[in-house]
């Protein structure tokens, strides 16, 4: 993943930051962005309107369908039920910052075409991105869990059963290449205590 | 020319697996959806729309809109309506049809929940969706119809008062004596299937961005549509934009379902909008403005008789149907239920037949395509029919099936409805499904449950189907009033270092069509598949076609690509031939290259010629210096795909939970281009049907509010919420077309929904449960069976 | 859609967020996961002017514990509750039932503070905390105040917090031993529970009595509630199929559930009793 070591600190701010807008500086897909952005910017109309990050789509308006789904701070969130202002300081891994910086597609974006698990495609970013999240718990999971662990991505197209085999695939291929890809740069946060947990 | 490619098996692309080409922008997110995309100077609209299922619009007041900071532009409906006409339906199914006038945004009264009424214009999405607050509509309300039956009432409301009725058209079929029939059976079994209405929910919602060249009077329109040929058309029909100002681009397009086989209003209001002020316009919908907001599918009261012998023969078959047109007739609405009405006999032998369709108007969204359109109705109703019918006559339903359905050997078959299937083999598909199902140990532990009073029940359904797909051929569609055509178009541009242009009027929005068009393309030119470049959806670039509905793209669109190909080969034998001074007969064509025959040496490779062609130096006597081909096709007959889908469910009989354990489908699509595709479809199709039977609805209230109007209260199943399917085919080629091909892309939707409803219903039954409603939720289930037990009706095991 | 203007403060510390709110009045909403609040800002059905976004309060995540009791910070996650060892040893259930509550992603974000607070009778967390017999910690401009969870939910989407209150910590009683189960009934895997049964029980020592038993329900009413007469029928009862059985059909006395689009207010009384039934045996059994 293209990233930068160093996550972006939280810009400054007087405790309470009234007023019609808000600085934030959040780092997308390795770049650091600093924005001006209003308090109720959805995260996923900051990456799309603003950053002209266009991968990542919006399917509903009740954090139902998961098409919009991206990695903030190691964790996979539904971006449109996340403010802009709530992701500052973080770090955003899309859809379009997965393959390796020279372009070799992650091993679930080559299961997702070899399976034939998309049709439209428009769920594939937010399945690919929920996958991801699953594969980084859980290096083995059964047909189940995938089916389970994809519980908030809707896809029309697909009847999810080439997905399943294609995310039990990229798996198996993770496993082969031994440790699972940290999902960011800061994956080795440990995720079971609280303390830790992003914000 | 009959030594080319006559046989697609022998082809090295047609039958493979090939992984698509579509897939890498869409796995890499370099998606062109039409939201992603910008123009300079772009403004973002965004639509008022009606609370009120049905009300007289006293007025509107966009004043305090267009006082607010960002905001452009913003109009009513009567504003709006200068120069744009009646949004248009183009079957007129009846002579007497009603058709109402339907502006883009309403003028006197609104008439469903989610009428437009107002737009705003504004250089931010965030200020528009704000000025919607300043927008103030007075309504005085008007009664709302909901209710099918009392809709056709003497003295019902009316959702469209100077028409003086909510009856839309009675369209009427008959074949043979049904009264007849009816009088010589032994058994008559009469049913009510209810067919919910259901919302397609594409992932992708709707929108529309229209860019102005003011000075020229030319416009292009991106929209998120199945359809840019006929939104072309139809655009320039109710804008009065001439045709050829007007360019139609589908982008990426994140599915349809039919959703997207329509002409929208919003489309001609980006179009107005743009016109007006001289700037790009964008509207993008939210989810839940598309339940509103996108025509709605289903919506029909079925009245079902089945007339048959005692050793479960049938005689006759009548239908009459109660079809919900919503508010206004859109682009197919009043034919959509018709589509089905050739299907009731679905694969079945009777001699007589009676079908009677109803379109009403209700102050609901209007209905219209999705996926299966009519028919997976039909075919419901028929595989749901026959199962009640085998228990009537306490008779295995597979066995039922077996003593009606038109044996293999007796293809071509002219039914009842008048179709005459081409091809088909129920029996080796069923055959098939059985084994792969485990059916006699299915039956067992069924038996075993009720014996031991289990409370969870075992249920098995079946359902033999068949289709209608390739829509269509024009001379029907003339024949039943529709205002077009059903033929494709295709062209093949060879380039002079020998690589493939093919230009599709298919427009496809998640099929695959770029793929599956390369195999059959590079088979019949004889090229490697990676060179070939399919092009589709632009008008610009595509200027004919009739795009992607009614499982028709591989039948038509994919036979034109194939024909136009082999037009290219001959002319290319042309050039051959001249070069290599030989006669056209003395030349073969394989692998890609002309050879004479006897002297193998004596080859020019079909890429040679394009070159030759292109530099023209030498080419026969008054040929024109080109290889390009274009091929419209119209095809002579529908294809009917076929299969046997089994399903077995456990019902929870304490809480009215359902499970499906196992789920067989044999499917016959005739030759297969790409497997990987065509089980993908299947996937996806059952997917839909199953969701159909068990969890989606449009719930309305009685006030005509949409009561399931978010993706929180509208049940699309996710991942755990359905099973992993057993897909399997036989393969009995379609007569119909040189590659055999029937198309894929709604039987499984057609075939699913009755198998799921039968195999609940096969549990239930012994209970006393004697009909069961979709979507079968739980509580229905749980009421079902205490309403039976109540009864005194459970039958000993 | 999309949300309406609002402000929007983050402050560094519960103190902080107090002082924010009191001084905002209240039109002000606390924003803590926002995976409830969110959708409904984008629905525009509600217009807070001022959003407090606890995010950066970090005193207000993580899990420890407190002689006899598990405190759990009110901004710790739904993920890192069901991932959490405390959790797992000393409130299982609670455990259980966070792994249910709507997606991955969601539970990423998504709160137990924000959970209870929301106060929907139809989320599976707040009924579980009841049965558990959770203490709310409120922190507000005069200071800190205890309530028990049995006070704290008031009325449908309503709790006993004022508007200047803030929900800091969550003290569960330690249920070390106790069995217990989540039965959660849905259409699909992404909706709420139509009824939801979270059942904890005690056994005696020598396992054939039913020492105590706690039943929570979900969606049976405006707000959250307990089985009361059936929690009463097991005290002392044995636990035997037929015991809890009985007892079991109890459950739905003095529920007052909804009807709505998932189902009718008969039925679920009926999957009331069905499901607290299939939970005490599972949690007898795992006990």
């Amino acid at each position: 993943m293209a990233q930068n070591p160093n996550p972006p600190a939280p810009t400054p701010r007087p405790s309470m930051a009234r007023g019609s807008t808000a600085r934030i500086a959040v780092n997308v897909d390795g770049t650091d962005h600093l924005d001006e952005v209003e308090p109720r910017l959805l995260l996923v109309h900051y990456l799309r309107d603003r950053l002209g990050r266009t991968g990542t789509p919006i399917g509903c308006d009740t954090g139902n369908c998961g098409a919009c789904t991206v990695d903030l701070d190691g964790m996979s969130v539904k971006s449109c039920q996340v403010l802009a202002v709530q992701a500052d300081g973080g770090r955003v891994t899309t859809i379009q910052g997965l393959a390796a910086p020279d372009g070799t597609w992650h091993p679930l974006q080559r299961a997702f075409h070899e399976q034939h698990a998309l049709q439209c495609g428009y769920c594939t970013p937010g399945m690919i991105m929920a996958a991801r999240d699953l594969l980084t718990e859980n290096a083995d999971p059964t047909p189940e869990q995938v089916r389970e662990a994809l519980e908030g991505n809707l896809c029309r197209c697909t009847g999810y059963q080439n997905i399943v085999r294609a995310v039990l695939a990229a798996a198996a291929e993770l496993r082969r290449e031994g440790a699972p890809q940290p999902r960011s740069a800061t994956a080795n946060v440990p995720r079971t205590s609280g303390q830790e947990a992003p914000a | 020319m009959t030594d080319q490619l006559t046989s697609p098996a022998a082809g090295r692309e047609v039958g493979r697996a090939r992984t698509r080409k579509e897939d890498a922008r869409l796995v890499t997110g370099q998606t062109l959806w039409t939201d992603n995309l910008t123009a300079p100077g772009l403004l973002h609209v965004a639509i008022l729309r009606s609370p009120l299922a049905h009300a007289r619009i006293e007025r509107v007041n966009v004043r305090s809109a267009l006082e607010r900071e960002g905001v452009v532009a913003a109009f009513g409906g009567r504003e709006l309506a200068e120069g744009l006409g009646s949004l248009p339906c183009a079957w007129q199914v009846t002579e007497d049809m009603v058709l109402p006038d339907h502006p883009a945004v309403a003028v006197d009264e609104v008439r469903y929940v989610g009428d437009p009424v107002a737009v705003v214009v504004a250089r931010d999405r965030y200020v528009a969706a704000d000025a919607l607050e300043d927008v103030w509509v007075d309504y005085e309300p008007l009664p709302p119809v909901m209710d099918l039956e009392a809709a056709l009432a003497e003295g019902a409301p009316l959702v469209h008062a100077d028409k003086g009725t909510n009856r839309c058209y009675t369209w009427p079929l008959a074949s043979g004596d049904y009264a007849a029939a009816r009088a010589a059976a032994d058994v008559v079994v009469h049913r009510r299937h209810h067919q919910q209405r259901l919302i397609p929910n594409a992932m992708e919602p709707r929108a529309s961005l229209a860019v102005p060249v003011p000075a020229t009077g030319e416009y292009t329109l991106y929209s998120s549509t199945q359809i840019p040929h006929i939104v072309r058309l139809m655009m320039a029909l109710t804008t009065g934009i001439p045709e050829q100002k007007l360019r139609v681009v589908a982008p990426d397009v994140g599915g349809g379902f039919g959703s997207k086989l329509q002409v929208y209003g919003e489309d001609a209001i980006a179009l107005t909008l743009a016109r007006r002020l001289g700037q790009p316009v964008k509207w993008t919908e939210s989810r839940s403005e598309s339940y509103q907001a996108q025509h709605h599918g289903r919506g029909q009261i079925q009245d079902v008789e089945l007339a048959a012998t005692r050793d479960g023969r049938l005689l006759g078959m009548r239908v009459d149907l109660l079809a919900d047109m919503g508010a206004y007739l859109m682009i197919i609405t009043p034919g959509t239920p018709l589509l089905g009405a050739f299907m009731y006999p679905g694969i079945y032998k009777m001699d007589a037949y009676d079908f009677r369709c109803t379109g009403v108007f209700t102050t609901r969204t209007p209905t219209d395509a999705y996926r299966g359109a009519g028919r997976p109705e039909a075919t419901f109703a028929i595989e749901r029919t026959m199962d009640e019918l085998a228990a009537e006559l306490d008779m295995d339903p597979l066995e039922l099936r077996r003593r009606n359905w038109i044996g293999h050997e007796e293809f071509p078959f002219t039914t009842v409805a008048g179709l005459t299937y081409d091809s088909g083999n129920y029996e080796a598909a069923t055959d098939r499904a059985v084994a792969l199902f485990g059916y006699a140990d299915l039956r067992a532990e069924q038996r075993a449950r009720q014996a031991n009073a289990d409370p969870v029940r075992l249920g098995i359904g079946i359902s033999t189907y068949t289709e209608m797909c390739g829509l269509a051929p024009s001379r029907i569609l003339g024949s039943l009033r529709y205002a077009a055509g059903g033929w494709e178009a295709a062209s093949i541009r060879m380039l002079p270092t020998g690589k493939v242009e093919v230009i599709t009027g298919t427009s496809p929005h998640g099929q695959g069509h770029v793929t599956a068009w390369s195999q059959i393309a590079a088979d019949a030119l004889g090229v490697p598949f990676e060179d070939v470049e399919v092009m589709h959806g632009d008008t610009r670039v595509a200027p004919q076609g009739m795009d992607t509905y009614g499982s028709r793209s591989l039948v038509i669109g994919g036979i034109a690509v194939h024909e136009a190909a082999l037009k290219v080969v001959a002319k290319a034998r042309t050039v051959a031939a001249h070069l290599l001074e030989a006669s056209e007969d003395d030349l073969e064509f394989a692998d890609g290259a002309f050879s004479v025959r006897g002297s193998p040496d004596a080859r020019r490779t079909i890429q040679e010629i394009a070159f030759a062609v292109f530099a023209a130096h030498d080419l026969p006597e008054g040929m024109e210096p080109t290889l390009n081909a274009e091929h419209l096709l119209d095809p002579d007959n529908f294809s009917y795909p076929h299969g046997t889908h089994l399903c077995a469910v456990e019902v929870d009989t304490e809480t009215g939970a359902v499970k499906v354990r196992s789920y067989v489908c044999v499917d016959d699509v005739g030759r297969v281009v790409n497997p990987m595709i065509v089980e993908g479809q299947i996937h996806g199709g059952v997917a839909q049907g199953i969701a159909q039977a068990l969890y989606e609805e449009a719930v309305y209230d009685d006030a005509g509010n949409l009561v399931s109007g978010t993706m929180a209260d509208y049940l699309v199943p996710a991942a755990p919420d359905l099973p992993d399917l057993v897909t399997d085919r036989t393969e009995t080629p379609a007569t119909s077309n040189p590659l055999g091909v029937k198309g894929v892309g709604e039987a499984g939707t057609i075939a699913s929904t009755p198998a799921v409803v039968n195999a609940i219903m096969d549990a239930l039954r012994p209970l006393g449960v004697r009909e069961i409603r979709m979507p079968c939720t739980p509580e229905r289930i749980w009421r079902a069976v205490r309403e039976a037990a109540a009864s005194g009706e459970e039958s000993a095991p | 859609m999309i949300p309406a203007k609002f402000d929007y403060a983050r402050p560094q510390s519960a103190d902080e967020a107090v002082r924010v709110l009191a001084e905002a009045g209240p039109e002000a909403k606390v924003l803590a996961g926002g995976q409830s609040l969110l959708p409904i800002l984008r629905l525009r059905l509600s217009f807070p002017e001022l959003l407090v976004d606890l995010g950066a309060v970090d005193a207000l995540r993580g899990v420890r514990q407190e002689r006899h009791d598990l405190v759990i910070g009110a901004m710790t996650s739904h993920h890192d509750v069901v991932e959490d060892p405390l959790v797992r040893l000393h409130a299982g259930l609670l455990a259980r039932a966070a792994a249910t509550v709507a997606d991955p992603a969601v539970r990423h974000r998504g709160t137990l503070g924000g959970s209870l607070a929301h106060a929907d009778p139809a989320g599976d967390l707040p009924a579980v905390c009841l049965a558990l017999e959770a203490t709310m910690v409120a922190l507000g401009p005069q200071g800190w105040r205890t309530i028990p969870a049995s006070e704290f939910f008031v009325d449908y989407l309503q709790t006993a917090l004022r508007p200047d209150e803030l929900l800091t910590e969550i003290r569960l009683p330690l249920t070390d031993g106790w069995g217990f189960h989540y039965e959660k009934f849905q259409r699909v895997a992404q909706a709420w529970a139509i009824v939801g049964v979270a059942a904890a029980v005690r056994l005696t020592p020598d396992g054939g009595t039913i020492a105590e038993a706690r039943v929570g329900l979900v969606n049976m009413g405006a707000r959250p509630m307990r089985a009361h007469l059936t929690e009463t029928a097991l005290a002392g009862a044995a636990a035997t199929e037929e015991a809890i059985g009985r007892a079991s059909t109890l459950a739905a006395e003095d529920t007052h559930p909804p009807t709505d689009l998932s189902g009718s207010a008969e039925y679920r009384e009926h999957l009331a009793r069905v499901l607290t039934r299939r939970a005490l045996l599972a949690a007898t059994g795992a006990a």
